[in-house]
């Protein structure tokens, strides 16, 4: 699963994204609400809040390694890592 | 925040300045009991924030009680330049020999006091000074200091006052520099200043405006005027530009991106920082540029806060570009405020390149902000070049520069 903003493209693992407790991770962690959860406990990436990414990492820091990528669109598709 | 006159009459009146044994109400029927009381003739003053009373209407002469209440009914359903009267100020008619003005003033770029005397009142004393500026007396004073009764003489010995009339102004003027410094304001005067057939001073008429953030610190002034926190009283109402600006800013709680002023020009701002925006609004009006807004962010605004803010300015009729400039930030991210201002262009449909005259904003997640700002192809600078310079480009760009 992928979503693009202008700035920021977040991609998660379609593994991943159907995982609860990873959804709810990543729903607490991030400051500016890019995640939630849908009505079957799956992650689900907000559009709207995509572009207010303040590359803080902890939704990286939540994720198994290599499940999520933050993608800066503006630097060339930089993978935040 | 300015003060009605019957406000400011009080203020000059606890400060031992002997006024007239005037009367404020907001009822006609009162306004002939104080007439009443006058026992001669009154004149009625309208209680408007706004200038030219006398011309509008606003301000009549009774001989009777009656009079009186029948000139108070008309003032109080007469609209003065926008503005319904607060209530109307019956004043007994005094028997003037002379007017004269006194007045103290906050000079921003000497950042003191001045105090300002003429023994010609009546008039605006920028009239006086333009037509006989010899007239008219000037001098700083500390605001920390105490203040010496030589400093006003010496203020109104300088436009020929002498004798009797120079020891009886003296106090006046000193207490009315003093009230200005103990109540923090921005303009206190006394205009006209009445010398009576007896040779005493009255106060005829009194303006005072107050800085507004130091009304915290007069609650009790404030209070005893009868002047509630939510009364703002600007110079006049918000425009819809200004109350879109307050929505944008309400929108979430990161940071600030609003108190827009609304202007008519046609290079729209998008300014801030501890003082940033004053400092900027000044530069690029000196530069010969014509803002279309002031406003004001800061404390690391979101992106869609940043963007709603922007988009308002980018419509605002009349703006052809706008300019993005900040003093160096450490609360505000640069990449944030770069992705709001470049993302309102683009939902708008413009390019940021050319909508944007110059983004100049450095501090905190520079690298990140002028990466996004390069994609774009918006003309940025870093903190090499001034706030001054930034503003004089920006001007230049939009084709309104001085030489």
């Amino acid at each position: 699963m992928r979503k693009d903003g202008t700035f920021i493209a977040v991609a998660v693992e379609d593994g991943a994204a159907a995982d609860a407790e990873l959804a709810r991770k990543l729903t607490e962690a991030c400051p500016v609400d890019i995640f939630a959860q849908g009505a079957g406990g799956e992650l689900e990436i907000v559009q709207d809040n995509l572009d207010e990414c303040v590359l803080c990492r902890l939704c990286l820091d939540a994720s198994p390694p290599n499940t999520l990528s933050v993608i800066k669109l503006y630097d060339g598709d930089a993978v935040l890592a | 925040m300015r003060f009605f006159e019957y406000e400011a009459r009080e203020v000059v009146k606890r400060a031992g300045i002997p006024v007239t044994d005037y009367g404020f109400t907001t009822d006609a029927a009162e306004a002939r009991e104080i007439a009443q009381r006058i026992d001669g003739p009154t004149v009625i003053k309208s209680q408007v924030l706004s200038g030219g009373r006398m011309k509008a209407g606003g301000v009549k002469f009774a001989d009777t009680p009656e009079e009186a209440e029948s000139h108070a009914r008309e003032i109080l359903q007469l609209e003065i330049a926008g503005h319904m009267p607060r209530g109307v100020l019956v004043d007994p008619k005094a028997e003037v020999e002379q007017e004269y003005y006194a007045g103290v003033v906050w000079d921003g770029i000497r950042k003191q006091p001045v105090m300002i005397f003429s023994p010609v009142g009546g008039i605006d004393i920028e009239q006086v000074a333009e037509e006989q500026p010899e007239k008219v007396g000037r001098r700083h004073f500390s605001n920390i200091l105490p203040l010496s009764d030589f400093e006003a003489k010496e203020v109104i010995a300088a436009t020929g006052v002498t004798g009797s009339a120079l020891n009886k102004l003296v106090p006046i003027v000193k207490r009315l520099a003093q009230l200005f410094v103990e109540n923090d304001m921005v303009l206190a005067e006394i205009n006209p200043l009445g010398r009576l057939a007896d040779g005493s001073f009255v106060a005829l008429d009194a303006h005072m405006d107050i800085e507004n953030e130091a009304r915290g610190r007069h609650k009790k002034l404030l209070a005893d005027l009868g002047v509630g926190d939510e009364e703002t009283r600007q110079a006049r109402e918000a425009t819809p530009f200004e109350l879109a600006g307050e929505e944008v800013d309400s929108q979430d709680h990161r940071g600030v991106a609003g108190n827009v002023t609304e202007f008519d020009g046609n290079l729209g701002l998008v300014i801030g920082a501890g003082g940033g925006s004053l400092t900027l609004f000044d530069a690029v009006r000196a530069h010969g540029g014509k803002p279309a807004n002031y406003c004001e962010i800061g404390g690391n605004p979101s992106v869609s806060k940043t963007c709603g803010l922007a988009k308002l300015v980018l419509q605002k009729p009349g703006v052809e570009q706008i300019a993005v400039m900040m003093s160096i930030v450490s609360n505000t991210r640069v990449d944030i405020v770069a992705r709001g201002v470049i993302k309102a262009c683009l939902e708008l449909g413009h390019d940021p390149g050319e909508k944007i005259a110059i983004f100049r904003i450095p501090g905190a997640w520079e690298e990140e902000g002028f990466k996004i700002l390069e994609k774009y192809g918006v003309d940025y600078a870093d903190r090499s070049v001034s706030l001054n310079e930034a503003a004089r480009r920006a001007v230049e760009k939009i084709g309104g520069a001085s030489a």
